[in-house]
């Protein structure tokens, strides 16, 4: 396997979709390539550090403001 | 690397993972329930709804946006354009990817606006070209995050998506931030499954390599 084989097959590791079989030869690929391992840990701290952190905050004031407009026009038949 | 030592992702809740699970075969999901009461007139149903799902609106919304009044502004456009045309989700889908959708669409409208009617589309500014191998393969930092402090950190995280192509940053939202599955972003954005895989795979590696500007392990760090 290749750097670029592995590549294309990386999305399938990180979700977890690969078979058996694919991941072992991956794992494989894993213990022989720097590269590869490096893409892989970096890749998925990217998803988990986006997934962990709010980089858009909704603050207390401004959701209730804008719950409370929703509502009144909804309760008016919007 | 030996896999069991890998870091294991997603190991421990965060508070993205609002989303409700997809319900079994059998099993309704809790969303039914609601919009059924609101189509009977009850709408204290449809507070519950927006309640629900109201911080994850305006967060894809800031993201298509990327402006605040713009966000607040398809936040409320959607939950009540959800409201008007509840007659006509069909169910086929779950609550939550319909309402997306409408979010959305409402946020290219919103850009459309704002660049004088010019027509907004989740292609916008992508590339044609296939990936290729990331460039930058230093590891990073055994905890990048330890390194800056929380706005710090957050500012990085929003200046480095912004940077995104839009058709890519979509779909990284909506697949690895909100936690929609794969049909569901295909559907939601009106692209084929393999486009998805396509875009979010660029798109994590495109943020990969951004992000290791800041994250990368310094000289003489210990591995």
């Amino acid at each position: 396997m290749t750097c670029s084989e592995f590549l294309a097959l990386l999305d399938d590791l990180i979700d977890d979709t690969v078979t058996p079989e694919v991941r072992a030869g991956l794992q494989l690929r894993l213990r022989g390539c720097d590269h590869c391992e490096v893409t892989l840990s970096t890749t998925r701290k990217t998803i988990e550090i986006y997934r962990s952190h709010e980089i858009y905050d909704l603050p207390a004031g401004l959701r209730e403001r804008l719950h409370a407009a929703i509502m009144a026009r909804c309760k008016k038949g919007c | 690397m030996n896999e069991a030592a890998a870091p294991r992702i997603f190991s421990q809740p965060t508070p993205m993972a609002t989303i409700q699970p997809i319900a079994g075969e059998n099993e309704q999901h809790p969303d039914v329930a609601l919009v059924d009461r609101v189509r009977g007139g009850d709408v204290s149903a449809y507070d519950t709804l927006v309640r629900k799902y109201d911080r994850q609106i305006f967060r894809i919304a800031q993201h298509i946006t990327q402006n605040r009044e713009d966000a607040e502004d398809v936040m409320q456009d959607a939950f009540l354009k959800a409201y008007e045309k509840l007659g006509q989700f069909q169910g086929n889908s779950k609550f939550y990817t319909w309402l997306v959708r409408i979010a959305v669409n409402e946020s290219l409208m919103r850009l459309r606006k704002r660049r004088t009617g010019r027509m907004v589309s989740i292609d916008e500014d992508i590339e044609t070209e296939e990936g290729s191998v990331p460039r930058d393969l230093a590891d990073w930092s055994p905890d990048p995050e330890q390194n800056y402090g929380q706005a710090e950190l957050a500012e990085i995280l929003r200046k480095t998506i912004q940077g995104l192509p839009q058709g890519f940053r979509i779909v990284f939202v909506l697949r690895d931030v909100e936690g929609l599955s794969t049909e569901e972003t295909a559907e939601t954005l009106g692209l084929s499954i393999p486009a998805v895989k396509s875009r979010l795979l660029r798109a994590r590696l495109q943020l990969r390599e951004r992000l290791s500007r800041y994250f990368r392990r310094k000289k003489g760090d210990e591995k």
